[in-house]
């Protein structure tokens, strides 16, 4: 049964918590892609092996971590290993179908920046930087972006190229002897955006539910291809939607005192 | 040799100004209280090294320790930006802070590649990103497969600085949990500094647990909740109220500068920090 009453917000992460599929080892990055991991991992792929780039891998944390190595991650993982480890033996050892991004701003071959907005030596706003984003986007078998749907973020030019998703489009990948796919699929809070096959070029393949083609169309930056059938994106079931809050609620009461 | 020293003694003898210092840390065990010693002792023109400068950078930075600061991720994580590092790489305050970035994963092999004493630690990345062109990377062919590689030079801070969770009274240290790369930090920089929860008669740790052995330490001393806000698996839990708090706090030159001066700069040791706080 659908949900009468959701955020779009919370339809984003229950759209991006349906793509991963049981038995996928999922390389997870902290905030919105943590909050679909763990959706999906509560939901229809309790068997989704969960890893974070401090080292914890297998983890079932009862609620979302804040950063990336807090205890709860290591405290319920399958096992810890080191940093060094984390990124060799297993990241780029080929061991991860699945990588999970944000960002702040997303081009159209799906490159991501999370450096700065503005000139580098003169940055309006200084971002965190590349994490370990670059290495999750050329390692892991596939991987899935969120972000929330608009110009600023959807836009013509990165102001910085942090991670290589599709480069220039086309072969780009091939040429630098990427193991990976790169990004299969954009979840924003307007719809799912899917690579052309061939020119790699991100096209909007879906809108969720009560959201127009055109609102779409008009929170991207560049002029945005539209497939030939859009679909719509079911809304969140009841149980999405309990299993999601209730993850939220957990967590919220947990940070909110010393956790 | 690991001599036991208080805090203060290890920071006066072995952090001089201009020094290249790795703090390490990755969300867990990370050395706030020697970061606070350095701030108290006033350090200088340093180059601080850590893959996820936090809290405890944005601290040093805004309180004028550092000039250059070699990182692959910056902010405090959950909550958003660090607000006095922007101001440095924004606005150059208090002072200019040279930047050299990296990914996780170039930082880890160069860390790797120190402790290793090779040259340089290899790794597939960089390649189409800009972070190419604004960092120390190269590129390398393999000469068994013709494969493009990114080269990294590799890290050798002059002081590594870290917490655990125990020693024993010669100064073997034991820390297990999220690891990050302190145990490479520890090995690839002349001097180390460990901080520790206690200092026990005996480990009693098992086989194949993460030791450092006392031979590889240049000091060992004794801090409990050194690693506060952060935490110390075993002993304590994150903060994570703390964290968000922070962002207010350090969002102002001003409110930043009274919260340090009162409650870093107006404390001598961590117990002291941590009853300031308990006061407001």
């Amino acid at each position: 049964m659908a949900a009468s009453s959701y955020t779009s917000d919370e339809m984003m992460t229950i759209a991006a918590a349906r793509l991963i599929r049981n038995g996928n080892s999922c390389f997870v990055g902290i905030g919105l892609p943590s909050a679909a991991a763990n959706l999906a991992r509560l939901t229809h792929a309790p068997d989704a092996v969960l890893i974070y780039e401090s080292g914890t891998i297998g983890t079932k944390p009862n609620v979302l971590p804040l950063s990336i190595g807090d205890s709860e991650l290591a405290e319920t993982a399958d096992a810890v290993v080191s940093l060094v480890e984390i990124f060799s033996y297993w990241l780029m050892g080929g061991r991860i179908n699945l990588g999970f991004l944000g960002a702040a701003q997303i081009d159209r071959f799906g490159n991501l920046n999370s450096t700065v907005i503005g000139p580098y030596g003169k940055p309006k706003t200084r971002l965190p930087g590349a994490g370990g984003a670059p290495a999750i986007a050329a390692s892991c078998g596939e991987v899935l972006v969120t972000l929330r749907h608009n110009p600023r973020a959807f836009v013509s030019k990165l102001d910085f190229v942090t991670t290589m998703g599709h480069g220039d489009g086309g072969d780009s990948r091939e040429k630098l002897r990427f193991p990976g796919k790169g990004p299969t699929a954009v979840i924003s809070d307007l719809g799912i955006l899917t690579p052309n096959p061939r020119t790699k070029e991100l096209i909007l393949t879906s809108v969720h539910a009560g959201v127009t083609v055109e609102q779409a169309a008009a929170a991207t930056g560049w002029p945005l291809k539209i497939a030939s059938e859009v679909q719509t994106t079911p809304p969140p079931s009841e149980k999405e939607l309990a299993v999601l809050r209730d993850l939220q609620e957990r967590t919220a009461r947990a940070h909110a005192g010393q956790a | 040799m690991a001599s036991i020293l208080s805090l203060k003694e290890a920071v006066a003898e072995f952090v001089h100004d201009g020094d290249t210092v790795a703090l390490e840390g990755f969300t867990h065990l990370i050395p706030f209280a020697a970061g606070h010693e350095i701030i108290r002792q006033k350090r200088r023109n340093l180059t601080l090294i850590r893959l996820t400068p936090d809290l405890i950078y944005d601290q040093m930075i805004g309180m004028g320790c550092a000039s250059k600061m070699i990182f692959s991720w910056g902010g405090n994580p959950g909550v958003g930006s660090i607000h006095r590092f922007r101001d440095a790489v924004e606005n150059e305050w208090p002072c200019p802070l040279e930047i050299e970035e990296h990914e996780h994963a170039g930082m880890a092999a160069a860390f790797s590649a120190g402790a290793s004493n090779l040259p340089f630690g290899i790794l597939r990345g960089y390649a189409g990103t800009e972070l190419a062109e604004h960092t120390r990377v190269k590129f390398i062919d393999c000469p068994f497969t013709g494969e493009r590689l990114a080269a990294l030079p590799a890290l050798r801070p002059d002081v590594a600085i870290i917490h655990a969770q125990k020693a024993d009274r010669k100064g073997n240290v034991w820390l297990w949990g999220v690891l990050g790369v302190q145990k490479e930090a520890v090995l690839a920089a002349k001097r180390a500094i460990v901080t520790v929860e206690e200092i026990v008669d005996e480990l009693d740790a098992p086989m194949n647990s993460v030791i450092l052995p006392h031979w590889v330490l240049t000091a060992v001393c004794e801090a409990p909740g050194g690693a506060f806000p952060s935490y110390a698996l075993g002993y304590y839990p994150r903060d994570n109220a703390f964290y968000k708090q922070w962002d207010a706090i350090s969002k102002d030159r001003a409110t930043f500068l009274a919260w340090m001066e009162r409650h870093v700069l107006g404390t001598r040791d961590v117990a002291g920090f941590r009853r300031s706080l308990e006061e407001v």
